[in-house]
């Protein structure tokens, strides 16, 4: 309960920053608040608070609660340039706060209402941010565009949920999860079901649903897609996972084989689109894609090791994100806006630093050892095998190499080419999100126990 | 405790290079490459004389996938790692004559690589190999790509590619036998006893996805495309960490993790993996023969000889597994050599094209007197480190498989057309105008073909010092196999 009222407050207190004349330190103000955001998820573990029905404070909850806080906090001092050079300044960080709220409900629902509600207050400061770079057209197409879409999302999620409880007679998930274990399968749910399931595909952009991201990415303010790619996947996968994983748990069999098949296409289409991309923003947004592919493989296998799969899996992605996003911004900055692959051309002369990060951003999103993003992969591929699902391994093998070839595109841009471009200054504050990453990426792998034990 | 340290101070002198100045970085490339030569050494005396109990470590690191920091050495891993940081100091001493853009960082990458190709010479942990052999993937892939000569960011791709993709494989291979083991554990006697309890056909999917990933490192016809292209565009060093270390992972995995641990598959389907090598043996030393440069001539040679290591592996008797041993050392210390000598010859008249040199004994007689004799190690004369290895490997070969063995012997005698060919080519007939006024050696480069010569020629007559360091691994291996 805290952690929400912690979050909202925040937000509703950077509303009247302008007027409280807090504009300066307020960065500071809400990395205080995040930082005790997850010292509030540490005290209430495993409390089991129910809030009202509404919402389970579980260690799941309190353990993605943290999760995206820590990686909101990055975000945040990454992203200061976009806040500096605002106008409606405290309406963006309101917006954000407001999203990570959504978020935090989003992860600790337990009850279908909120479920929708979680989703709208995620989603709805995301269209106006998307939107935020006014002066630019594909900046507003991409917010009409995932506005028009994500309503269309919603529309599916609540026709899902309505169908649920006709069959269920219950909004409560622990009710309708116990309805359903004790018949057969109801027809009337598993319509409910699918539709609730193409809802959260279209969220977490799973194939066939994931055309808008591609689009959205690119036409947002970076530092936007940057939060997109990163928070909002994530709770966005953890409220898919905490989904199917109770509520339509005695369900297994019927979702199993669509969950194979959207991981298999997510995989395919995604990583094949990206290698022909020469926009590098683009790319991202595609790596974003395939990603969602492999995390797709931790909800079709189930059980109790998963969770702390999905847990490793979103984290490595999420910070191997921030760090490329950071860095492609940087860059296009400090390179007459170009967002094509050639801007990355002699990075390594001209930034040593951004181009070593990005390499270890880019070998640990390919899923290269010693990296951590490789120890994500081999997680998920050794529970895909584990549980009978070899071909899908195998096709998340294909498709790594494919993405292979263009992480390397980047790799061989920075230090295979030479550039007259002049050198970039990295100021503190991204000097300091980049080591982070880059320390986390190379410490992962040395202590995955840290993270897939919290909950094992 | 000492395994340890072996595997550390590479990557720790790693990180050294990426904080310290340029001008220190020669002579501390030297001190840290030696520091590791004389640690090596130390653990061969403590290995010789029995203290086997310092050599052994085993953490737990991963619990829940059952995963272990456990590293080890015997005679087979001792062997490698001494090929291993012999040849280092020479490749550092060797890099000296030109002036590397950002050396530093150069011998940072180096250092890195030999780490993690220790790293896996001693993993006793399946997941603990795979994880250093591919690390050692990265920075050769920066020095080519960084160091490297024309068209190398395509052609360092495919050879990243390639070689992770069947890498891949091998990690699936990997896994599905963890899978099959009752506890869940990536332990290498763990992984040996699930692999022989799995069926034929099981251990033969197995078996060829490893070999898979090993046959494109090493690399044998046909998945060697990637090889040649790389070794010419790659920078000396690179190239030297290459051929001369890196190749002999693969045949030192195939000995670690094919051989005990699908020994059905092996005696059953072996001999196909034995046509394989046999095949890009004369394959490889035929298109060898038809080189007009000389780097390429050493790569061909490279692959050739690598597919005799390789049917001498897959043979698995004790004649066969020593020879090619022995056969793995030599071949480290005679490219290293090739590699210096064509360095030398690039660096002095801008070209290896065989066709366009000439002459040079009659200019440099010590120089064509030094590279005589590792040509005559390459083409296995008697009293070189070359005869040792590949009489071993053949005469092994042959008590499993006679008629491919035969086919192997032809390795010997086309490999002296090709390098005699070379030599003509290159050391002896007239001097032109590229040759004419070639300097001579310098202290440096003599002194690095004197010490290569000098192994060459004691491994050679006195090969009991290294058939006594793999002599009792080989015996419990194959015990383990039968």
């Amino acid at each position: 309960m805290r952690e929400l009222l912690l979050i909202s407050g925040l937000g509703v207190l950077s509303l009247f920053s302008g007027l409280l004349n807090i504009r300066k330190g307020f960065l500071l103000v809400v990395i205080v608040g995040l930082l005790l955001n997850i010292g509030f998820s540490i005290a209430d573990w495993n409390g089991n608070e129910d809030v009202y029905g509404m919402m389970l404070m579980d260690n799941f909850a309190l353990a993605f609660n943290a999760s995206f806080s820590a990686l909101a906090i990055l975000w945040f001092i990454s992203a200061h340039s976009y806040f500096n050079n605002d106008n409606n300044f405290s309406d963006h960080f309101a917006l954000v706060l407001f999203s990570i709220c959504g978020g935090l409900v989003l992860v600790s629902f337990s009850n279908m209402a909120m479920l929708f509600l979680g989703i709208e207050i995620l989603s709805i400061p995301l269209f106006v941010l998307v939107g935020s770079d006014k002066t630019k057209l594909s900046s507003n197409e991409a917010a009409f565009k995932y506005f028009l879409l994500g309503a269309f999302a919603s529309a599916f999620l609540l026709f899902g949920i309505a169908l649920v409880y006709g069959a269920t007679g219950s909004f409560e998930n622990a009710k309708i999860a116990s309805v359903l274990a004790g018949g057969s399968v109801n027809q009337l749910a598993l319509a409910g079901m699918l539709m609730m399931m193409v809802a959260m595909s279209f969220k977490v952009s799973a194939a066939p649903f994931h055309f808008w991201a591609p689009d959205v990415y690119q036409g947002a303010p970076g530092y936007i897609t940057a939060f997109m790619a990163t928070v909002v996947k994530t709770v966005a996968f953890a409220a898919f996972f905490r989904l199917f994983s109770s509520t339509f748990a005695s369900m297994q069999f019927e979702y199993k084989v669509l969950f194979a098949i959207a991981a298999a296409l997510t995989l395919l289409i995604s990583n094949i689109t990206a290698s022909v991309q020469t926009n590098v923003k683009r790319m991202l947004a595609y790596s974003s894609i395939s990603h969602a592919g492999f995390m797709m493989v931790t909800l079709l296998c189930m059980n109790s090791g998963t969770v702390g799969i999905l847990y490793f899996y979103t984290l490595v992605y999420s910070i191997s994100s921030i760090a490329a996003f950071t860095i492609f911004e940087v860059v296009r900055s400090n390179s007459n806006g170009g967002e094509d692959i050639d801007t990355f051309k002699g990075l390594a002369k001209r930034s040593p630093l951004m181009a070593a990060v990005m390499t270890l951003a880019m070998l640990s999103m390919s899923g290269i050892p010693p990296l951590a993003g490789f120890f994500a992969k081999y997680l998920v591929f050794t529970s895909a095998i584990e549980n009978g699902y070899l071909w899908l391994a195998i096709i998340g093998i294909v498709a790594s190499l494919i993405a292979v070839y263009y992480y390397f595109k980047v790799i061989i841009a920075m230090y295979g080419h030479q550039s007259d471009l002049a050198k970039i200054e990295v100021s503190v504050l991204h000097k300091l999100v980049l080591i982070v990453c880059a320390l986390a990426l190379l410490l992962l792998v040395v202590f995955p126990n840290l993270v897939t034990g919290v909950l094992g | 405790m000492l395994t340890l340290l072996l595997i550390l101070i590479p990557f720790i002198s790693s990180g050294l290079f990426f904080l310290i100045g340029k001008n220190i970085a020669r002579p501390l490339a030297i001190v840290c490459s030696i520091i590791e030569l004389v640690l090596a050494l130390f653990v061969l005396n403590n290995y010789m004389s029995g203290h086997h109990d310092m050599l052994q470590m085993n953490l737990a690191w991963i619990s829940s996938p059952g995963i272990n920091f456990h590293i080890g050495i015997d005679g087979i891993s001792m062997l490698m790692v001494l090929l291993t940081t012999i040849l280092m100091p020479l490749i550092v001493y060797g890099s000296f004559n030109r002036n590397f853009e950002n050396a530093s960082t150069l011998y940072g990458l180096m250092f890195l690589m030999q780490g993690s190709i220790i790293g896996s010479f001693l993993a006793m942990d399946g997941f603990l190999f795979y994880l250093f052999w591919e690390i050692a993937l990265i920075p050769i892939y920066f020095i080519i790509l960084v160091w490297g000569g024309e068209n190398r960011q395509k052609i360092t791709f495919k050879f990243f590619l390639y070689t992770l993709f069947g890498s891949l494989f091998m990690l699936v291979a990997l896994i599905y036998v963890y899978l099959q083991t009752p506890e869940r554990s990536f332990d290498i006697q763990a992984l040996y006893q699930a692999g022989r309890q799995m069926g034929l056909t099981e251990q033969a999917w197995v078996m060829s996805a490893i070999f898979l990933a090993f046959a494109i490192k090493m690399p044998i016809v046909p998945f060697h495309t990637w090889q040649p292209a790389t070794y010419y565009t790659a920078p000396t060093p690179g190239v030297m960490m290459l051929s001369g270390v890196m190749s002999k992972m693969a045949t030192y995995g195939m000995i670690r993790w094919i051989l005990p641990m699908v020994p059905d598959a092996i005696q059953e389907y072996g001999y196909i993996l034995i046509i394989i090598s046999v095949i890009s043996i004369i394959y490889a030393s035929l298109i060898s023969i038809v080189q007009k440069d000389f780097k390429y001539l050493i790569a061909f040679a490279s692959i050739a000889h690598m597919g005799l290591i390789a049917a001498g592996i897959v043979a698995a008797n004790t004649q066969s597994l020593q020879g090619s041993l022995i056969e793995m050392l030599s071949h480290g210390i005679n490219t290293i050599g090739l590699f210096f000598v064509y360095d030398i010859i690039v660096l002095r008249t801008g070209t290896s094209e065989m066709k366009k040199l000439g002459g040079i004994r009659g200019i440099d007689s010590s120089f064509a007197f030094l590279f005589f004799i590792i040509v005559l190690s390459v083409v296995a004369l008697p009293f070189t480190n070359g005869f040792v290895g590949e009489f071993l490997l053949i005469v092994g070969l042959f008590q499993s498989q006679p008629i491919a063995a035969s086919f192997a012997g032809l390795s010997i005698i086309l490999g002296v057309v090709y390098m005699f060919r070379s030599f003509q080519a290159m050391m002896l007939g007239e001097t032109n105008s590229l040759t004419a006024n070639l300097p001579r050696l310098n202290v440096q480069e003599k002194t690095i073909l004197i010490i290569v010569v000098a192994m060459i020629i004691t491994f050679g007559v006195y090969p009991k010092m290294i058939l006594s360091i793999t002599e009792e691994s080989i015996k419990s291996l194959l015990q383990g196999i039968q």
